[in-house]
Parts: structure tokens; C-alpha cells; sequence
């Protein structure tokens, strides 16, 4: 492994590895080893030595920061300015608990985002600016420190969620948040999955800002001490709107049966719980799904992923679905279909080595969409070194 | 003056049989404008210093025939000019001589509303105003709020990513869009994204989404509707200067409040706007916050009232709450007439669109205050002051020799300034012609390389929205090579 600490020692790695057509595997800490592909590559490349925050400007909203950093050094640096990242990056259980530390390059390259992406948006929609490396080992900047900016094309989004594939970020700018001020949760008990995303979709089509919104069938409720399925919502403000809110909620969703509030405290460890996929039933031998599709279609997907032997639970009102349970090529591919089927998508967040060289791992593209990534991915890595194989087959 | 590319001679040669060959794909009576009288309309844009008619104009009213026109000029290697509502203030739909224009006003259905899903599906023709007229019967909304808003097409602002007054709370074009249906050069109609949220695989969007017409022709575009809030309720707050209302900003900010809007306007901006909108500013002040929160009426007072606490330790020359909505919308009648009310005070001004780091607004209006003097041009400025993009209206009139000159060259200044201070040369209104040469101050060659190598990725020969965006320097040899056949 190499883990160089400066940007000059990433750019001369890289040049090296290009000019040998030596295949870097891009990675922080490595706890995103498992998600989708396996990589094929003869060196590993690290961040983990670039670490610290550049840029911190609390009354700007922004923060900058090496790509190495840990997510829990710069959250603590974010908590100590009442400040946070929107997205609320998970940490995934299923990763080992948490001795696993997570970068925030990784965090970035995979585009992660928590139950808070339906109301603030995704951590893409968060990055302001990025520094990178390319193939040809030359260092580039896109986006800059500041909120709002269309100059020129946006390599920052695109770099952002590319898994490493097309560049090697070095630093990233993001716009955070104030911490609010109080976070409360309506409880919905015992309701079916169709019914439950109806009370969702009510909620977050209601003047209420809600910040949260998720279902746990009867397996993850059981998971988190419940008997009986419960759907979530979230609101977080201040704290006589964050009252005022659920109580309107609550009125608004009375046709939709019995439900309780959760106090500040139980709500942050549900939502903890929702954001890290702890409700997921996960063994050795476990494949794992992220599932994305319109919030309507999450009952039937589940049902779909039920009747092949996963189960899990729906965020993002529906919209999100982790799934998990005995990883097998014709489970994978059925689930795999049905998502398809209703123009959603997919990224396989675990797998067996076997079956994960041999599935879609994301959606395949459209053939002239595939050419242009082709030509893409030339401009960015001519010699095609970044984390091949990651996202699709090399 | 910002030069544009000679056009291809074998082109122009041409323009009899390539308008009959669009005649062929279009061939209702008036869906190929090639009439010099009526082509009139279609030689500018919101950029209005800058005119030149088009080899033709075509309109188009479904997807096919975009993708039949596309492949059509790719293979008669002509170039293609997108173009909405023409409202651009950069530029962004100028024409070329030897390009075909590709309007979109014809494509202007609402084709799906899912209120349980919050999304719209849209053609590229619809006005951004449009969307919300649609849903609002609904209590729903679509977000970014650009000032052309009633005129402004949702393709034009997929171009450029546009934003708006409320972008703090509820961000740009690109946080709000979830699919579009996207017709490449070789007339592939790509569908990207859906109705759901993030893409697995590359964020396609993200890079299409204000890229000024530079890789492909958007559509249909799937929009998140979202559901407006109880209630709104804007307040004033003025001061004795700049400075003071920039701390004031930061004060805000730094509380943990974040406003749904927060503008702020320069002396010049008060005095114009005030003269056109009777809005009650306060003439007395060098500076003056617009403050809107939003929530229930109880949540708002309580709100208000906090904000007004922090105001007040900045020894405000006015504080005004607004009592109604007929209050608050007579305090965002000025902001929003801005534009009009300098064009009343002055027979030409250009609008400026940088973004800077807020902490920098002071020294930043000095500055600006100083070219001014320098260049002999008033300025006004009209801030979005909770996410630093700023607003100068430079002064001038263009009957009067060398002034056109003078003004380009201020903004100009102004925008190194922008890119001196930490900031980038347009937050909203987009590179366009009009700031294409000023991208080397912002990049360095190598990362416009890096850019023109993804535009390449999508447009081979450099034939959609050509001399946008990049300097000409390095055009690529073949769009300026007369047609092979």
C-alpha cells in the first residue's frame, strides 16, 4: 500500500502507476472494500497519511478538508461550532461496528447520505469544491469555497459518487449546518408497508418541513424493541416548532391509527439507528442492497425482496430501501429486476466474492451512455489505472 | 467586445439545402424559421449588446424530431445553438451565423404531476413559474426562483443551473431536478436519473445540469415538487454601512438561524429600487437586509423576533417587521423589480454575477466602489448575501462612444475580484459568451483541458453551443473545418 502525505506525493504515485499501467486501487481507510465490485488492481493507493481541516469558516457555512480525514475528527470539529454535515453520512453496521473509521474522501466517492437526503439533500448536493488528481497524475480544481457556483463544468459532482474510478479526490469543500435545536419523531404503530409509505408520503406532503421518514416492517422493528412495524417521522428546528409540528402531524395522520412521540433522546438514537442500517439481520454470509425508487414503489419492492428471502426496512419515505439475506445469483438477479422494472436504482453494498465479480453491481447503462463514460473515463484516466472494476466490469 | 468564431464558408454555401433538409424532419408550415425578417427575434438574448442572426431556426415539439435534428447536423457537421426562453444575461443562446437554432417554446407541456411521489414531469419549453402555477392550487411549489421566473424556460435553467433568492434553504437547479431526458449529438435519447433520488453509477445529472447546452440538448426534465410552508413573512433591517450590514449577516448566520432568504442591497440599489417600487426602504441608509422566514404565523413572529434581537446590537438605522403579506410582498417588490428600476435610472446596465466568501463583502464593495470612481460608471449592487452571490449593476450608455467598452471592462474587474477574493465568476447566470474569455482567470489550462476533454466525451466535433464557455484558443480543429462532402 501506498500512503503518501502531500498532494505532490499522489500526483508522482500516480504518474508512476500510470507510465507502468499498474492498476491503483483508490481507497481511505478501506472500509468500503466490499461495496460493489470487486477491484483488480496490483496497488492499493491510500489518503489515509492526507488527513486534517483545511478551511473551516462556521459563519460561511463551509468546511475543507484533506481526504483522509476521518468523518468522526471532522464531526467533532463541525459539534464544537454546533455545525454538521446535512447529509448525515451512515456508518454502516454491517462495516464492523465502530472501531471501522470512514474518510471523508470515501465518504464523497460513494456519495453517502442518511434519512436527512429527502428534506436537505444528498452529500453530492453538499459538495462546494474538490481537489483531485487525475491519471496523467495532474492536479485539478473544480467548484471553489462558496455556495453558489456555475462556472464551468461541474467536475465536482461528477467526481462525487464516481467511486474512485476517474480521479483520486485530495481535498473536498462542503456547506454544513447548524446542529438544531431539538429533534422530535411521530411514531406510527402496526401499519402495512403500503399504508405506512401513504402516511409518509402524507406527511412529507405536508407544510411541516419533515426531516425524516422512514418504516420499519415487523422483523427491523423487532430489531430496535418494537412488537409491531413502525413508521417514523422526524422533524428537527427549534424546539416549540419541533412540538408544534408533531402535534399538527399527528392530527393530520389520525386516520392512520395510534402513535406516540419520541423525547429528543430516543428520537437521535432511532434515527442513529435508521441512518447506520441497524435494524439489518446480517451473517457471514449475508448480500446487502441500498435500493433507490419512487417512495410509491418501496412496498412492492419489499414485498418482491421478502418473497426472495431479504428483508429490511425503507428511508427516505419510502424511497430507500436496505435489504439484506442469503445471497444468491438468481435472489440477486430477480431483486435486481424488479428494481429495474420500476426505473429505480441499485448499488450492491455486500456480497460473497463469487457473486459479486459476476452481478450488476449498479444499473448497466443504456449502450450510448456506456460509450460516453468510455470516452469519459479516457479524459480523466487515459490509462485506465483508477479502481478498475468497481462500479462495472474492466 | 467578445469575438465570435468565423463561420464555416461551406456552411453558409449550404444554408438553401440544409434548411430543406430540416424542412424534411419538420415539415409543418412554420417549424423552420429561414425568413430574415423572422429569424429577427432570434439574434439575442437577455445579453442584448451582443446580436448576429442564425443560419436558421428550427421548432421543434417532440424529443424525435430534437434527436432527428441533432443527427441531421452532426452528419452536415453544423453547429447547434440551444435556446429557452432567450433570457440569458450571459449570452448562453447567442447565435452563430453558420448555426441551426434549436428552439424549445413549442415543447411547453406539464406532462405528469405525482403529488405522493412530490415530482413533475415537464417538457424543456415550460416556464419556471410555470411549474409552480401548476401545483400551487396544491400548496406545492418548485423551488429555485431565478428574477425571470415568469419568462425563463426549466431547459434553459437545467443550462445553467440556475438559482435564485431562496437558494440558502432550498438550493439550485441541481438539487431539484431528478431525471431528464437527454438528446445527444448523434441523436440518442438518453433517459437519466428517473423519479427517484440519486443515481447509482455516475452522477450523469450533475454534469449535465449547468452545462450550458455543451454535451446535449435536455428534453423532458422530472422535477421535485415540494410542499410550500404555512406561511412566509419578510422583515427589513437597515444600517449605516456596509460593513456593519455584512457583521449583521454573520451575526445571523452564526446563530444557527438559517433564513429562507436573505438579500442585501447598496445604497444605489435602495435609492433605484425604492424611486420604481414605492416600497417604503429606508433612503437614509448605506445598507439594508431583506429577511424572510417561514412556518406558522406564531412560529414566524417567534422567529422574527430573534432575528430582530440579533439586528439590534448592530445599531440599526431602521428595523421594519412586516405585519401581513401584503406588507411582505410590498418589501419584495423593490428586490424583485430591481432590474426594472435600474433601467428606468439608466438607458443601458450590465448584470454582474459573481460569488464571493460572505466575510468578504465589505472589503469587496470598497473595491467595487473605487473601479467605479476609476471608470466614471455608477454602480449598484444587490446581494444574495446568505450564500455570497453578488449582484453589481454597472451604469452606462451605450450611445455614448467607448462607454459599452468601459462597462465590460469594469465587470470584468469585478470578476477577477470575485476570483481574487476566494470566489468564481458566475454563481447563477452561467459562463455564457460574456464571461468566456475571463474562465483562465478562474482555471488553469490543464483544468480546462480536463473540461474540454468531458465536453469532447459527449460532443465530439464541438458543434453544440460552440464559443460558449471556453476561450477560443483552443476551439478543436474540426468544427472550424469546412464540411468534408
Amino acid at each position: 500500500m501506498i500512503a503518501p502525505d502531500s498532494e505532490a506525493g499522489f500526483a508522482a504515485a500516480i504518474a508512476a502507476a500510470t507510465a507502468a499501467k499498474t492498476a491503483l486501487n483508490l481507497t481511505g481507510y478501506g472500509s468500503k472494500a466490499g461495496f460493489l465490485r470487486p477491484v483488480v488492481a496490483g496497488e492499493t493507493l491510500s489518503t489515509r497519511a492526507f488527513r486534517g481541516v483545511s478551511l473551516y469558516a462556521p459563519k460561511e457555512l463551509v468546511l475543507s478538508a484533506r481526504a483522509g480525514t476521518p468523518l468522526a475528527e471532522l464531526e467533532a470539529v463541525l459539534a464544537e461550532s454546533g455545525q454538521q454535515m446535512i447529509a448525515e453520512p451512515p456508518r454502516y453496521g454491517f462495516l464492523g461496528g465502530d472501531g471501522v473509521v470512514q474518510s471523508l474522501g470515501g465518504i464523497i466517492a460513494c456519495n453517502l447520505s442518511g434519512p436527512r437526503r429527502i428534506a436537505w439533500g444528498a452529500m453530492r448536493d453538499h459538495v462546494l469544491g474538490v481537489r483531485a488528481i487525475t491519471g496523467r497524475g495532474e492536479i485539478v480544481r473544480s467548484g471553489g469555497r462558496v455556495l453558489k457556483n456555475v462556472t464551468g463544468l461541474d467536475l465536482a459532482k461528477l467526481l462525487t459518487g464516481s467511486y474512485g474510478t476517474l480521479a483520486l479526490l485530495t481535498e473536498i469543500t462542503v456547506k454544513v449546518l447548524p446542529i438544531p435545536e431539538a429533534t422530535g419523531t411521530l411514531v406510527l404503530h402496526d401499519l402495512t408497508p403500503a399504508r405506512a409509505v401513504a402516511a409518509l408520503s402524507a406527511a412529507l406532503g405536508s407544510p411541516f418541513s419533515v426531516t425524516g421518514a422512514a418504516y420499519l416492517p415487523e422483523r427491523a422493528a423487532a430489531a430496535m424493541g418494537y412488537d409491531r412495524p413502525v413508521a417514523l417521522i422526524r422533524i428537527e428546528d427549534v424546539a416549540a416548532s419541533v412540538a408544534y409540528r408533531l402535534q399538527a402531524l399527528r392530527q393530520q395522520l389520525g386516520r392512520y391509527g395510534a402513535s406516540a412521540l419520541l423525547d429528543q433522546a430516543g428520537s437521535l438514537a432511532i434515527w442513529q439507528a435508521v441512518r447506520d442500517a441497524t435494524p439489518l439481520a446480517v451473517g457471514a454470509d449475508t448480500m446487502i442492497w441500498r435500493v433507490s425508487v419512487a417512495p410509491s414503489q418501496g412496498p412492492g419492492i419489499l414485498e418482491r425482496a421478502q418473497s426472495l428471502g431479504l428483508d429490511g426496512y425503507l428511508d427516505w419515505g419510502g424511497g430507500l430501501l436496505l435489504l439484506a439475506g442469503p445471497a444468491t445469483q438468481a435472489a440477486a438477479a430477480a431483486l435486481s429486476g424488479a428494481v429495474a422494472a420500476v426505473r429505480g436504482g441499485w448499488w450492491l453494498l455486500r456480497a460473497p466474492e463469487s457473486l459479486r465479480a459476476s452481478l450488476d453491481a449498479v444499473p448497466p447503462e443504456p449502450a450510448a451512455l456506456a460509450a460516453i463514460r468510455g470516452r469519459l473515463q479516457s479524459a480523466f484516466d487515459p490509462a485506465g489505472v483508477f479502481t478498475p472494476g468497481k462500479l462495472h466490469a474492466a | 467586445m467578445i469575438a465570435l468564431p468565423a463561420p464555416n464558408p461551406a456552411t453558409l454555401a449550404r444554408r438553401d439545402a440544409l434548411v430543406a433538409g430540416l424542412r424534411k424532419i419538420l415539415p409543418a408550415a412554420d417549424g423552420v424559421i429561414a425568413d430574415p425578417v423572422r429569424l429577427k427575434p432570434y439574434e439575442t438574448d437577455g445579453l442584448t449588446a451582443y446580436r448576429q442572426m442564425p443560419l436558421a431556426v428550427v421548432l421543434p415539439e417532440t424529443t424525435e424530431q430534437v434527436a432527428a435534428i441533432l443527427a441531421f447536423c452532426q452528419a452536415q457537421n453544423v453547429r447547434v445553438i440551444p435556446r429557452g426562453a432567450g433570457t440569458s444575461l450571459a449570452g448562453g443562446a447567442l447565435p452563430l451565423a453558420d448555426a441551426v437554432v434549436i428552439g424549445m417554446m413549442r415543447m411547453n407541456r406539464i406532462l405528469q404531476i405525482d403529488y405522493a411521489d412530490r415530482y413533475a414531469v415537464v417538457q424543456a419549453g415550460v416556464t419556471n413559474l410555470g411549474i409552480t402555477r401548476a401545483v400551487e392550487a396544491d400548496g406545492f411549489f418548485y423551488a429555485p426562483d431565478p428574477s425571470s421566473q415568469l419568462a425563463c424556460m426549466i431547459g434553459g435553467n437545467i443550462g445553467m443551473n440556475s438559482g435564485g433568492a431562496h437558494c440558502l434553504k432550498y438550493g439550485v437547479t441541481a438539487n431539484n431536478v431528478l431525471g431528464v431526458k437527454l438528446v445527444t449529438i448523434t441523436g440518442d435519447i438518453i433517459e437519466l436519473g428517473g423519479t427517484h433520488l440519486d443515481a447509482a453509477g455516475y452522477d450523469w445529472l450533475g454534469i449535465i445540469i449547468g452545462s450550458e447546452g455543451q454535451l446535449g440538448i435536455v428534453t423532458e426534465i422530472t422535477v421535485r415538487i415540494l410542499r410550500a410552508a404555512e406561511g412566509t413573512r419578510a422583515m427589513l433591517a437597515a444600517f449605516s454601512s456596509n460593513a456593519i450590514a455584512g457583521a449583521c449577516v454573520d451575526a445571523i448566520i452564526g446563530s444557527g438561524i438559517i433564513p429562507v432568504a436573505l438579500e442585501f442591497m447598496d445604497r444605489p440599489a435602495i435609492h433605484a429600487c425604492e424611486a420604481f417600487a414605492h416600497a417604503g426602504y429606508p433612503l437614509d441608509a448605506e445598507a439594508m437586509l431583506i429577511i424572510e422566514v417561514e412556518g406558522s404565523a406564531d412560529e414566524q413572529t417567534a422567529m422574527l423576533e430573534r432575528i430582530k434581537e440579533i439586528c439590534s446590537a448592530f445599531a440599526p438605522t431602521s428595523l421594519k417587521i412586516s405585519q401581513n403579506d401584503a406588507e411582505s410582498a410590498a418589501i419584495w417588490k423593490g428586490r424583485k423589480g430591481a432590474f426594472g428600476a435600474i433601467g428606468r435610472i439608466s438607458p443601458d446596465y450590465l448584470c454582474m454575477d459573481g460569488t464571493i466568501p460572505t466575510s468578504t463583502l465589505p472589503q469587496v464593495l470598497a473595491r467595487i466602489e473605487a473601479l467605479s470612481a476609476e471608470y466614471g460608471l455608477k454602480v449598484a449592487n444587490i446581494f444574495h448575501a446568505g450564500d455570497g452571490n453578488l449582484h453589481p449593476l454597472i451604469m452606462f450608455d451605450a450611445n455614448q462612444a467607448g462607454q459599452m467598452q468601459k462597462a465590460e471592462a469594469f465587470g470584468a474587474d469585478i470578476l477577477r475580484l470575485c476570483v481574487e477574493v476566494g470566489g468564481c465568476l458566475t454563481g447563477e447566470h452561467g459562463v455564457g459568451v460574456e464571461k468566456r474569455d475571463l474562465m483562465k482567470v478562474q482555471f488553469t489550462e490543464i483544468e480546462l483541458d480536463l473540461q474540454r476533454a468531458v465536453k469532447s466525451a459527449f460532443d465530439p466535433d464541438w458543434l453544440l453551443n460552440t464559443a460558449k464557455v471556453f476561450p477560443l484558443d483552443r476551439l478543436p480543429a474540426r468544427a472550424s473545418l469546412p464540411h468534408a462532402a
